[in-house]
C-alpha cells in the first residue's frame, strides 16, 4: 500500500518538490509539446539523480504512448515510478500549471499580436529548434535498445508506417509489444 | 458537463497523440469551430510552451464558459486517460520480471521512438517558408539535437541561448 502510494522513493519532501519545480521550468520550455522536454527529464531523473534507470524511463514512455489520451501523461508515469500517487501529482502539476496559466492568460490577451513582427519571428526562430529536440526525443527513446537488433528494425519500420500509410499509431505499437513478447527485442 | 463529455470522448479515442481525434470531433462532429479557427487554436496552442492539446483544451473551454469551461475541458481530457495510464503502470510494476512483459516494453519503446521520429519527419516540411531559409533552419535543428541528444546539455539553457540567436535572426530577415 505505501508503495502504492509513495513509489520506491517514498514520502520524499526534498524528492517530491524538486520534480514539482524541475518539471515546472520544462512545461514553459515545451515549445513543441510536452515530448519534447523527454531528453531533460531522462537526463534529470535518470543521470542526474539516478531515480529512475534508462529502461524504466523508456518504458514509462511506451506505456504511455501505448494508452489512449494526450501524450503528457507520460510525465504521470514517470512520477509515479519515482513516488507513487504524490509523484504523479508533483510532476503532473509541475507540467500543467505554468503552461496552463500561460495559455489561459495568452487566451485572454487574443490573437492581436499574432501578425506582429516579434510574434512571427518567435515562431519562425523555434520551429528549427522544435525539430532538433523532436529528433533528439527518438534518439534517446532509442538508448535501451541500441544493441538489439530485432528493435532497431522496428525503427525504420515504424517510421515507414507512420509516414506512408494511414493505420493509426495504436496497431504499431501492438506490433511493437508482439515482436517485444517474441523476444526478438532483446 | 457537454464540454467535459467532449474532450473526454476525444481522448479515449486518441492512441499515440490525440491531435487527429480533435479535429474531427471538435469541427465534424460538434461544429464548434470551423476548419480555419482549429487551425488557428493549434497554431496558438504550437507557440505557446506545453502540451498543444491541453493548451487547446484550455482555450475551446475558456472561451464557452470561462474558467469553468476550462477546468471542465482540462478534467475531461485528462482524467479518465491518467486512470487508465496508472493502472498499466502499477500492472507493469508487477510484471516487469517477466522476459515476455520486459520484451514487450522494449519493442514497445523502439516504436515510440519511431512515432517521435516519424513526427519530426512530418514536420520538416514546414520549414521551408521560413524566413530563416533552410540551410540556416537545418542548422539550428541539428545544432540543437546535438546539445541535447549528444552532449546531453540541460535543456533550459540550450533553448534559452540558441532559442534567442533564432528569434533575433529571424526578426531581422522578416524585416528586410
Amino acid at each position: 500500500m505505501n508503495e502504492l502510494l509513495f513509489g520506491t522513493h517514498g514520502l520524499d519532501a526534498g524528492v517530491l518538490t524538486s520534480l514539482f519545480l524541475h518539471f515546472g521550468v520544462l512545461s514553459l520550455l515545451a515549445i513543441g509539446g510536452a515530448i519534447t522536454t523527454a531528453p531533460d527529464m531522462q537526463r534529470y531523473v535518470v543521470g542526474e539523480h539516478g531515480w529512475l534507470s534508462d529502461a524504466q524511463f523508456t518504458a514509462s514512455v511506451a506505456i504511455a504512448q501505448a494508452a489512449p489520451g494526450p501524450n503528457v501523461l507520460f510525465v504521470a508515469v514517470v512520477g509515479w515510478n519515482i513516488a507513487g500517487l504524490a509523484g504523479v501529482a508533483a510532476t503532473l502539476t509541475g507540467s500543467l500549471l505554468p503552461s496552463a496559466t500561460l495559455a489561459l492568460a495568452a487566451s485572454r490577451f487574443g490573437d492581436a499580436r499574432r501578425k506582429s513582427r516579434g510574434m512571427r519571428a518567435f515562431t519562425a526562430g523555434m520551429a528549427p529548434l522544435t525539430l532538433g529536440l523532436l529528433f533528439a526525443t527518438g534518439w534517446i527513446l532509442t538508448e535501451p535498445v541500441r544493441n538489439s537488433p530485432g528493435a532497431m528494425l522496428l525503427l525504420p519500420f515504424t517510421v515507414l508506417m507512420l509516414l506512408k500509410t494511414r493505420i493509426s499509431p495504436i496497431w504499431l505499437v501492438a506490433v511493437g509489444a508482439a515482436v517485444g513478447a517474441l523476444g526478438w527485442a532483446g | 458537463m457537454q464540454i467535459f463529455g467532449v474532450f473526454n470522448r476525444l481522448a479515449l479515442q486518441g492512441f499515440g497523440g490525440v491531435l487527429a481525434v480533435a479535429q474531427r470531433e471538435l469541427v465534424e462532429r460538434q461544429r464548434w469551430m470551423t476548419p480555419a479557427q482549429f487551425l488557428e487554436l493549434l497554431s496558438l496552442g504550437q507557440v505557446l510552451p506545453g502540451p498543444n492539446i491541453v493548451n487547446m483544451a484550455l482555450m475551446i473551454g475558456e472561451r464557452f464558459l470561462g474558467w469553468r469551461g476550462a477546468v471542465a475541458a482540462l478534467a475531461g481530457l485528462m482524467l479518465a486517460p491518467l486512470l487508465i495510464v496508472l493502472l498499466l503502470a502499477a500492472l507493469y510494476r508487477h510484471t516487469m520480471d517477466q522476459p515476455m512483459v520486459a520484451g514487450a516494453l522494449r519493442g514497445m519503446g523502439a516504436v515510440a521512438a519511431g512515432l517521435v521520429i516519424a513526427t519530426a519527419l512530418k514536420l520538416v516540411g514546414a520549414l521551408r517558408s521560413n524566413p530563416m531559409g533552410r540551410t540556416t533552419c537545418a542548422l539550428f535543428a541539428l545544432l540543437t539535437f546535438a546539445a541535447i541528444g549528444v552532449l546531453r546539455w540541460p535543456m533550459a539553457g540550450v533553448v534559452l541561448g540558441l532559442g534567442a540567436a533564432a528569434v533575433a535572426l529571424a526578426w531581422a530577415r522578416i524585416g528586410r
